[in-house]
């Protein structure tokens, strides 16, 4: 997309978003505010994509970032947004930056069979240590405070999702820099040749470990919010199905740029609520159709799709003007 | 009578394949400046020792000294890191990324920035730099085209760019113009030598081509069966009965 065209798209889809809570009805900004909290970790497997690895386990990110909120809940009472969003992108981040250390090793299969691994150790933690977890009844996660406030019951939907849209705009600038920084160029070039980066005098391991632990921030980010918004948190979040989930997602609304896990997120989400309203026996095969099309039609998810359509309308403008 | 303080110097350098001596006690002694051509049949151990000397393949036996300093087996990117760059037979490239990009990711590595994950690639030194490096090689046409649309000379061309945006004291190059077509094998070395001459870095280069080598070269090793058989000025080198039969096959 040209720099006219972010001017304009980035303006818009911030004012939709700010003032969707106004607009829509409470279910919907629901499935909003959920979408935005899985964007954040779709986003980190989107990062991976780039670099030609798939993980299978970021999961596991999700999970801890959620806990977190649960267990400083349960154990120290503390519920406050602006303390439990950060604290969640650091755990998620610190965990990466301990698994990272093994994981950058790794490529292919084995990179991604092995996040599976890790995350599946965490889902079984989470399971069996009942006294501590919960175990399959999970955690209730109580509603954020904001600065000590806890918001009156009609507002606290709104201000929830004012943080979750605060979170993940800050975190799309996060990563829309990390990928125009050399790092996020190296991530790219990852993926067509590691000799070459290796010759350049550079680190690939280096470069995927410092990726793995900003992907472990989003993991954590995404966690909290969603538990924010559910309410309830259970083992199932840190399932290998809910990493095949982001990796559908991502697949879904492209990995190429920052607003393809956005749109992806937001469209899986409606489309699995419809699905299962309309088909409740086949919103999975329906799920894979959809995937299915795209990856024959548009290998480039939603937003290819979206840029393809953009572009042939200012061709087609540009041929008016001319006329 | 060898060189006090050579920019690169071997030591009884070997290493076998299975049965296969690839490299058998190789000494040789290279002088700043200098612009050496290594020679030699097919197999006789040539991409072999670039391969040793650029810590892409660990010797079993033997030193490796870049510019006095111990170089055995280290990993390809501390052995940049001591200043020394090398091209490949087949161009290793970002082909995702465009012409320029490629270059820009070079000179953030140059600049020990890499890891960088703030600020951007783009940046104006970078980007005036980028462009100086792309016209030397006369690829700046293609600057801001993916690197899948260049052709296979421009592919060389940007592969050797690379090496050389690292600013390396010691530059080795692996067939710059296998792939080239005939009529722009000597436009492609010109280029090359014309840059390599301005900025005065030592260049070891593996060709085949036995004109390219006596034109370009100040002096010429000769590879055989892993080992350094002849050494010294191309045109009495290339003229030895024994180094005609061993790189050309003639009597």
């Amino acid at each position: 997309m040209t720099a006219r065209g972010w001017s304009l798209t980035v303006p818009i889809v911030t004012v939709l978003f700010v003032a969707a809570p106004f607009v829509v009805p409470s279910w919907i900004l629901f499935i909003l505010h959920l979408a935005l909290a899985k964007f954040l970790v779709v986003l980190a497997v989107a990062l991976f994509l780039r670099g030609g690895l798939v993980s299978f386990g970021h999961a596991l990110f999700y999970a801890v970032g959620a806990y977190t909120a649960g267990f400083a809940a349960k154990w120290f009472g503390v519920r406050e947004a602006l303390l439990l969003v950060p604290l969640a992108g650091l755990f998620g981040a610190a965990v990466a930056a301990v698994i990272g250390l093994f994981m950058a090793r790794y490529r292919g299969v084995f990179f991604a069979m092995l996040n599976l691994a890790v995350s599946m150790i965490l889902y079984a933690i989470l399971l069996k240590f009942y006294w501590l977890t919960g175990g399959t009844d999970g955690l209730r996660v109580q509603t954020p405070t904001l600065l000590g406030f806890v918001p009156p019951r009609d507002l606290i939907r709104l201000t929830s999702y004012y943080v979750a849209l605060v979170v993940a705009g800050i975190m799309t600038y996060v990563v829309y820099r990390f990928l125009a920084s050399p790092l996020g160029y190296y991530l790219k070039a990852l993926a067509d040749n590691e000799i070459r980066i290796e010759y350049s005098g550079e680190s690939v391991q280096r470069v995927i470990y410092a990726t793995y632990v900003l992907s472990g921030a989003l993991g954590g980010l995404g966690g909290v919010l969603a538990a924010f918004t559910v309410g309830h948190i259970v083992p199932e979040y840190a399932f290998w199905i809910q990493s095949g989930e982001f990796v559908f997602v991502a697949l879904l609304g492209g990995y190429g740029s920052v607003p393809g896990p956005l749109i992806g997120a937001i469209a899986f989400e409606f489309i699995r609520t419809y699905a299962n309203k309309y088909a409740p026996y086949a919103w999975q095969m329906t799920l894979g159709i959809i995937m299915l099309l795209i990856i024959l039609l548009q290998p480039g998810g939603l937003w290819a799709m979206y840029e393809s359509m953009v572009a042939r309308f200012s061709r087609r403008a540009e041929g008016v003007e001319r006329a | 009578m060898p060189e006090p303080n050579p920019i690169l110097q071997t030591i009884d350098l070997t290493k076998s394949f299975g049965m296969v001596k690839a490299a058998a006690a190789i000494n040789v002694h290279i002088a700043r400046g200098e612009l050496v051509g290594i020679v030699g049949a097919n197999g006789s151990g040539k991409t072999t020792f670039l391969n040793l000397i650029t810590g892409y393949l660990k010797p079993d036996r033997g030193r490796i000294l870049i510019m006095g300093q111990e170089s055995t087996g280290l990993p390809p990117r501390r052995v940049t890191k001591l200043g020394l760059a090398r091209s490949f037979q087949i161009p290793q490239l970002y082909i995702g990324l465009s012409v320029l990009e490629n270059v820009l990711l070079a000179l953030a590595a140059q600049a020990g920035k890499s890891t960088a994950c703030w600020r951007p690639l783009y940046r104006g030194q970078w980007l005036e730099h980028g462009t100086v490096v792309l016209e030397r090689f006369g690829l700046q046409a293609y600057a801001r085209r993916p690197v899948a649309e260049l052709p296979e000379g421009g592919r060389k061309l940007l592969d050797i760019a690379l090496s050389f945006a690292l600013q390396p004291q010691l530059l080795l190059m692996d067939e710059p113009t296998s792939g080239v077509s005939i009529e722009d094998k000597f436009q492609v070395m010109d280029t090359l030598v014309n840059v390599l001459q301005q900025s005065a870095v030592t260049t070891i280069f593996v060709e085949h081509d036995m004109d390219v080598v006596q034109r370009y070269s100040q002096s010429v090793l000769v590879f055989n069966d892993g080992q350094v058989i002849a050494d010294g000025p191309p045109a009495s080198v290339l003229a030895y009965p024994e180094v005609r039969k061993a790189v050309l096959g003639q009597e």
